[in-house]
């Protein structure tokens, strides 16, 4: 642990360009309260020096809010998939290592391309289909419990370290992965949005749907929200047997 | 044109509403943005969303929804506009419901409603304490499927540069900057929203999301689009101060019943939770009976500033004061508060269930911007304007839960308006021959400029003394002598930009000569800011000065129209009457 007047280092993986080799850079900096990874990279960029004083370049990564809700600034800390603006460096053991998510083509340094996530909501519909947004009243009575049920599930920030971290989610398999599972099983339970519900199960059958899913378990340990993915895991699981039991009488 | 092509810059809730407006009425929709719109600044919205649906038997109206925002803005705004947003406000949020976001209910299933600042009433939806987040979310789920349909073509993680303007001055495209491939390219469209958001990073920390810099309206008022009161600037009483960024605590914190107080005497070391009542002073409460913690910010921020400046009664002789929400029993804040308790206990370390947070002011939001008429449209024809990159709704000081109904709102009337303008124009006129491939030209004369630079300056140092004197000078406590040195400040760091030297020349993903780029035009925005402060002598709102306390109706309730003389490469001022038909302006004492 860092104490006043010490100094932090920081061991960063970098990587020019989608296709060039990685290599590692060490940084050291002044300890200062309440220092977090991005602020410690926001400090590398006003003075780009490495720990043996050679000339460097600021870090490449991605990061917005810092609040740990716009989902930006998922990377590997110490070997863990997480969010860098939550990561406060009093709480890290050193050097910190920093490396780019694994399972994600690297653009640069520590930003990779998570666009398969979207590209997998677009797949399951993701969304309620409304008429319009003419007026119409208001939407559907709800309880409070079923607004308890939606909301966990609602907060998912799109990171990705649920997939980072799940076994099955490789080029072989290419498993949608826990965070767009969770939504299915969100938009299958709202009342406007279960129209669409067989369309999501079907979409969730098939080659990388949600029996490659193996249960190890890691999505759930390594969500920053605590969104409960198993859960939805299992009970996603539940409909799309029973579809696909249906789909033998009805096809 | 049957179905027209209109560009919308920027995917937060302004940018989404538009275009799903624009779907809707067959247009289609370049959608650019700088992240991935799920990523937007809106997600940051914590507290909730205002909408007169008087379910809690109180009486409330949209039209004490209207009266309560313009005395809230000190009536500054025109009012015509906001009139008509509070009225549509109700129906944004069936829709919002209708569209699934979660929001929290009655035990009859209805929509929960709890009280927010510069109110009486419970107006304020919710969904947790993420309710920006939801929102976002619900908004950006309908454009994907527009997204699907072919509609929306998304062009994330690409930065405006500047609008493309014909020899007639009307816009016909944009141009922009690829922030993987570093290419400049321009796009051509019927009409363009700007959806830009604000502009926290002119003042270095902020609540504010890190893209949150203002470049785009600036580039914009750099091309001579008009920009109002700028100087309007809203400094949030609780913000929790951080290394990199001030996290924003919400108003609805104390909307559920927490409590703001000071220990009475100076330097009081005990735990707080040992300190009896009779030793805490509330100072809010026993100064504004009426509204008590609820107070609007611009007023909860002035009382704070003054408790820890003026009676030196911050914790520990530190600027800050405890936000107490350990007398509310933890299944109720837990139901209507996690996200933030969440965000304090991940980034203090604290558990607000058991200890009183820490708190203190912090620059929030921008309640100038863009200049627009009531359509959104900005002075540029062929361009309008939506969401908090744009002055109209809040007057000199926003109410908290306004932002998201004025974004909006703000994007469901300039979708349709730009809809309806670019159906007018006539298809390939002669006068953008040439407009597309000279700006690009000068586009990518800037970029090269600034990669062959050769000097000494470290961009990230200039943005620090920017942020740093602007924090200082221009947010909650302003005075003439200051302003005057900080736009001498901002003029010299304008120079030493000029011999920055980028340590990163790589022309593939390059953030900080993005960045770089950013600060030129943070800089230039810095100035109006700052001038129209030093203009204004008087108080209003958010923007106070000791040597003008008072309101100054003869003079003053005017908006004020900065643009750019790029002779002189310096703002120049007008002031413009304000639309005060509706409701007769009184003197705002809470």
């Amino acid at each position: 642990m860092a104490q006043n007047g010490k100094s932090v280092v920081l061991k960063i993986k970098r990587q020019a360009s989608p296709d060039s080799n990685p290599y590692w850079e060490e940084f050291s900096l002044r300890w200062k309260p309440g220092m977090n990874v991005i602020s410690a990279m926001m400090d590398i960029a006003a003075n780009p020096v490495t720990r043996d004083g050679k000339p460097s370049r600021p870090i490449t990564y991605d990061s917005n809010c810092l609040e740990e809700v716009c989902g930006s600034c998922a990377m590997r800390i110490n070997g863990r998939a997480r969010m860098a603006c939550s990561a406060l460096i009093d709480k890290l053991d050193q050097p910190v290592t920093l490396e780019p998510l694994s399972k994600f083509p690297v653009i640069r340094d520590l930003a990779v391309d998570r666009s398969v996530l979207f590209e997998n909501l677009k797949r399951v519909k993701a969304w309620v289909p409304i008429d319009g947004t003419y007026d119409l009243g208001s939407g559907p009575r709800q309880t409070t419990r079923q607004q308890e049920q939606a909301y966990p599930l609602s907060r998912c920030i799109s990171c990705c370290c649920c997939m980072e971290v799940c076994p099955q989610f490789n080029d072989k398999t290419n498993f949608v992965g826990a965070a767009t599972i969770a939504q299915v099983r969100l938009f299958n339970t709202h009342p406007t949005g279960g129209a669409l519900k067989e369309d999501r199960l079907h979409a969730l059958m098939g080659d990388g749907g949600i029996q490659e899913c193996g249960y190890a378990q890691n999505c759930v340990e390594a969500c920053p929200k605590d969104i409960p993915l198993t859960d939805a895991i299992s009970e996603v699981s539940g409909q799309v047997m029973k579809q696909a039991i249906k789909d033998i009488f009805t096809r | 044109m049957a179905n027209p092509k209109i560009i919308v810059v920027g995917g937060g809730l302004a940018g989404l509403s538009a275009s799903i407006k624009i779907a809707e009425a067959g247009g289609n929709v370049d959608l650019f943005s700088v992240v991935p719109v799920k990523r937007s600044h809106s997600v940051c919205a914590q507290g909730g969303i205002n909408a007169a649906k008087n379910l809690k038997g109180e009486g409330d109206t949209t039209w004490q929804h209207f009266d309560d925002t313009i005395y809230g803005g000190d009536f500054l705004a025109n009012q015509p506009p906001v009139k008509d947003m509070c009225e549509a406000a109700p129906g944004i949020i069936d829709l919002l419901d209708r569209m699934g976001v979660p929001f929290n209910r009655t035990p009859e299933g209805l929509l929960d409603f709890r009280r927010f600042g510069g109110t009486l009433y419970h107006r304020t939806a919710f969904a947790g304490a993420t309710t920006g987040q939801q929102l976002l979310y619900a908004l950006d789920e309908q454009v994907r499927r527009y997204e699907s349909e072919g509609r929306v073509s998304k062009f994330e993680t690409w930065e405006f540069l500047s609008a493309v303007l014909d020899s007639q001055g009307v816009c016909r495209g944009i141009c922009a900057l690829d922030l993987r491939s570093m290419e400049v390219r321009t796009f051509p469209a019927d009409a363009v929203i700007m959806a830009t958001g604000g502009i926290g990073a002119i003042f270095g920390k902020s609540t504010n999301s890190v893209v949150c810099t203002g470049s785009a309206q600036s580039a914009l008022y750099q091309q001579g689009a008009h920009y109002a009161n700028g100087e309007f600037i809203q400094v949030h009483p609780t913000s929790i101060p951080g290394d990199d960024k001030l996290r924003l605590m919400s108003e609805s914190a104390r909307g559920e019943g927490g409590r703001v107080w000071v220990p009475k005497t100076a330097g009081d070391k005990r735990d707080p939770k040992s300190i009896p009542e009779s030793e805490r002073w509330y100072f809010l409460e026993e100064w504004y009976p009426k509204y008590g913690n609820l107070v609007p910010r611009d007023v909860a921020t002035r009382a704070i500033h003054k408790v820890v400046y003026e009676h030196g009664l911050g914790i520990d002789g530190q600027p800050m004061v405890y936000l107490d929400l350990t007398h509310i029993d933890r299944a109720t804040l837990d139901r209507k508060l996690e996200g933030i308790l969440e965000i304090y206990e991940k980034f203090v370390g604290d558990d607000p269930r058991d200890t009183p947070m820490k708190i203190f002011p912090g620059m929030h939001y921008t309640m100038g911007g863009l200049w627009v008429d009531f359509r959104q449209a900005t002075s540029i024809p062929g361009i309008y304007a939506c969401g908090e990159c744009e002055y109209s709704y809040h007057g000199a000081n926003r109410l908290g839960a306004n932002s998201l109904v004025s974004c909006i709102y703000g994007g469901f009337v300039a979708g349709p308006q730009a809809v309806a303008y670019a159906k007018n124009q006539a298809k390939s006129s002669t006068a953008a021959n040439g407009a597309f491939d000279s700006e690009r030209k000068r586009q990518q004369e800037i970029n090269a400029r600034l990669m062959s630079s050769e000097g000494s300056e470290n961009p990230f140092r200039i943005w620090r003394e920017l942020g740093e004197i602007m924090t200082k000078d221009v947010t909650v406590i302003r005075y003439n002598a200051a302003l005057a040195q900080t736009d001498e400040k901002i003029v010299e760091l304008l120079e030493r930009y000029q011999r920055i030297n980028l340590s990163d020349k790589e022309l593939w993903a390059n953030t900080s000569f993005v960045f770089t780029r950013q600060l030129y035009n943070m800089l230039q925005l810095a100035r109006v800011i700052a001038q129209g402060a030093a203009r204004r002598n008087e108080s209003r709102g958010a923007h106070y000065k000791p040597e003008f306390p008072e309101r100054d109706d003869v003079n003053f309730l005017k908006t004020t129209k900065a643009y750019f003389a790029p002779d002189a490469d310096e703002p120049r001022f007008e002031f413009e009457p304000v639309d005060t038909s509706l409701i007769k302006p009184r003197p705002r004492k809470y």
